[in-house]
């Protein structure tokens, strides 16, 4: 059974139709590239994954469950984790902060009136800091950082709930050549708990870390199947490679 | 934790060897306040009406910072804070006037607990929508208190438009609080205690989820995060302050009248929130305290006293366009005002 299971998923802006009746499956362990040039409906699909979009029909079960209407409190506590396209990180508050904010979420009210587990998630927050190489940095502003050291952060909070499946918007944007190699190697190690689907315009990037990729064009599946099937794909080729 | 989980982490733990503690402006001037309040009852002694100014900024202090705690801390802008301020107040003085009890240890309780459910009440309303924007809520909070005055100055049995004076005076057994030291202290202790609280709460890891809701509320709903709890919460502790304010307002005017409830007391919260500085709870209590001192002051020049309440809307625009993080803005930085919420995060890193 798949983890996440998207079925005749459509979502309609006034006019616009951003999903266009996308069937969509992703298995546990897999990483799951979207591509598909600009407008084709890929952030749209993961909003609306995530709970940030209703759908206007079609159903999405995860885990055996069926939570097209869950609310995006709901999606998260069942295992699903967003990192957003633009980095959406809290800039007021230190990276450590950041980081605490997300891992304390599941704790009851009269335990973060307390503060009971403050120090029990010490350990916690500046582990998950030092994975993605933000220790040194534990008492900066989440908005001081750099760029890349700010999607860096968002992926840490996305990941700090051990999500069973983490939805990565655009995770490399902006991102020097070496931020983004440093990126897929932070990424790599997750694949033994959780699940992926990334949309990234950067094809190799996509490439070296997916096994599995789905290419949208308006609104539609256009094609799927393993990195190299949608090599050799020419639906693909003519249609949608030239215009990434 | 294993023990090579905390080997790790005592690892990363050493790389933040660079660490400093400036020097932390706010708690001096707490102090500062305290101080004062303290010592101003002597300095005033023989001068019963500056007593009584200063108890009312005490009780005015408390308003102020039950908005702070919704708009400050937690982003929720409210207009009608002084709903939950008139109408405990209006409770008080009718269980004074028909049941005869003032009796400290029933009426400040009741005061709280109906601050705290009809703030409830409207934030079910307000507040638990799926995303209510700020714009919704400051509109319906604002038309609560606007409908409340409203009502209130066409109800015969609560006095109608002269409200209700004469109210029986704040007891402890036979002792009786008059106006004066006695009552400035009864305030200083209330003030005292709803803001240790609500210190301890902004800087709790509740606070942290309050700060991360102002923030970005969004993001805290991908975490996993319930935010209309939160805000309901902080909403309804917010009216359980005001509520406790009106109760001490009313005992110590001996009056309370439909204007208690409306928008105008509403705005003048927002002002001195706004004005002494909006997410720090000492900033509230030194914007109380100028613009009370400032009204006093002004009141005896008639041609100033006219334009007054225009003076003041002038005070807020100029403080949100020129100076919004207020006074206190000036002395304490943002990093300061913010905080930090994690184990040993009281300093900021030595910058290179």
């Amino acid at each position: 059974m798949a983890l996440l299971e998207v079925t005749s998923l459509t979502k309609i802006f006034g006019q616009l139709r951003a999903l266009d009746g996308i069937d969509f499956a992703v298995h546990a362990g897999t990483f799951h590239g979207l591509i598909g040039p600009n407008g084709s409906g890929k952030s749209t699909l993961l909003k609306t994954i995530a709970g940030a979009h209703a759908p206007t029909s079609g159903t999405i079960r995860f885990d055996g469950t069926d939570i097209t209407a869950a609310l995006p409190f709901e999606r998260a506590r069942a295992g699903l984790s967003l990192k957003f396209q633009i980095t959406s990180v809290f800039p007021e508050l230190s990276a450590y902060d950041n980081v605490l904010l997300a891992l304390q979420s599941r704790e009851v009210l009269p335990s973060l009136l307390g503060s009971w587990t403050r120090r029990f998630l010490d350990g916690e927050v500046m582990a998950a800091l030092d994975r993605f190489r933000l220790a040194d940095r534990a008492d900066d502003l989440a908005g001081e950082l750099s760029h890349g050291q700010q999607q860096w952060l968002e992926i840490s909070l996305a990941l700090t709930s051990r999500p069973k499946l983490l939805l990565l918007d655009e995770p490399t944007a902006g991102m020097s050549p070496e931020e983004r190699r440093v990126t897929g190697e932070l990424l790599r190690p997750i694949r033994s708990n959780c699940a992926l689907v990334i949309v990234e315009h950067d094809i190799d990037f996509i490439k070296n870390l997916c096994d599995h990729l789905t290419v949208l064009d308006q609104g539609r599946v256009l094609d799927e199947g393993s990195v190299e099937q949608i090599e050799r794909s020419i639906k693909v080729r003519e249609v949608y490679t030239s215009r990434v | 934790m294993s023990a090579q989980q905390s080997i790790a982490s005592d690892q990363v733990s050493s790389k933040r060897s660079g660490i400093y503690r400036p020097l932390r402006v706010l708690p001096l001037i707490e102090l500062a306040v305290l101080a004062i309040m303290l010592v101003a009852p002597l300095a005033l002694n023989g001068r019963p009406e500056l007593i009584t100014l200063i108890t009312n900024i005490v009780i005015l202090s408390l308003l102020a910072i039950s908005f702070d705690l919704c708009w400050g801390f937690s982003g929720i802008m409210t207009f009608g804070q002084a709903l939950f301020f008139g109408v405990p107040g209006y409770v008080t003085a009718l269980v004074g006037r028909d049941l005869g009890v003032s009796q400290i240890w029933l009426t400040l309780p009741l005061a709280m607990i109906v601050g705290l459910l009809f703030a409830f009440i409207v934030a079910l309303f307000l507040l638990l929508g799926r995303r209510p924007t700020p714009i919704f809520i400051a509109l319906g909070t604002l038309t609560g208190s606007y409908a409340a005055e409203r009502l209130v100055s066409g109800w015969q049995y609560v006095g109608a438009g002269n409200g209700l004076s004469a109210i029986k005076l704040l007891q402890i057994g036979s002792y009786e609080f008059v106006e004066g030291t006695e009552f400035y202290s009864l305030a200083c202790i209330a003030l005292l205690v709803v803001y240790l609280g609500a210190r301890a709460l902004v800087r709790s890891q509740l606070g942290l989820v309050l700060a991360g809701m102002r923030q970005n509320e969004e993001r805290l709903d991908f975490f996993g995060y319930r935010i209309q709890v939160f805000k309901v919460l902080v909403f309804s502790l917010g009216g359980m302050i005001s509520g406790l304010a009106g109760a001490l307002y009313s005992y110590h005017q001996g009056f309370i009248g439909p204007g208690n409830m409306g928008p105008g007391l509403s705005t003048e919260a927002v002002i001195y929130c706004l004005l002494g500085g909006a997410g720090t709870l000492i900033g509230p209590v030194i914007g109380t305290a100028v613009i009370e001192v400032l009204t006093y002051v002004l009141a005896d020049i008639a041609s100033i006293r006219q334009f007054w309440p225009v003076f003041l809307g002038l005070l807020l625009l100029g403080t949100i366009l020129f100076q919004p993080s207020g006074i206190l803005g000036m002395a304490v930085s943002t990093r300061e005002r913010i905080g930090s919420y994690g184990l040993r995060r009281k300093g900021v890193r030595q910058q290179d």
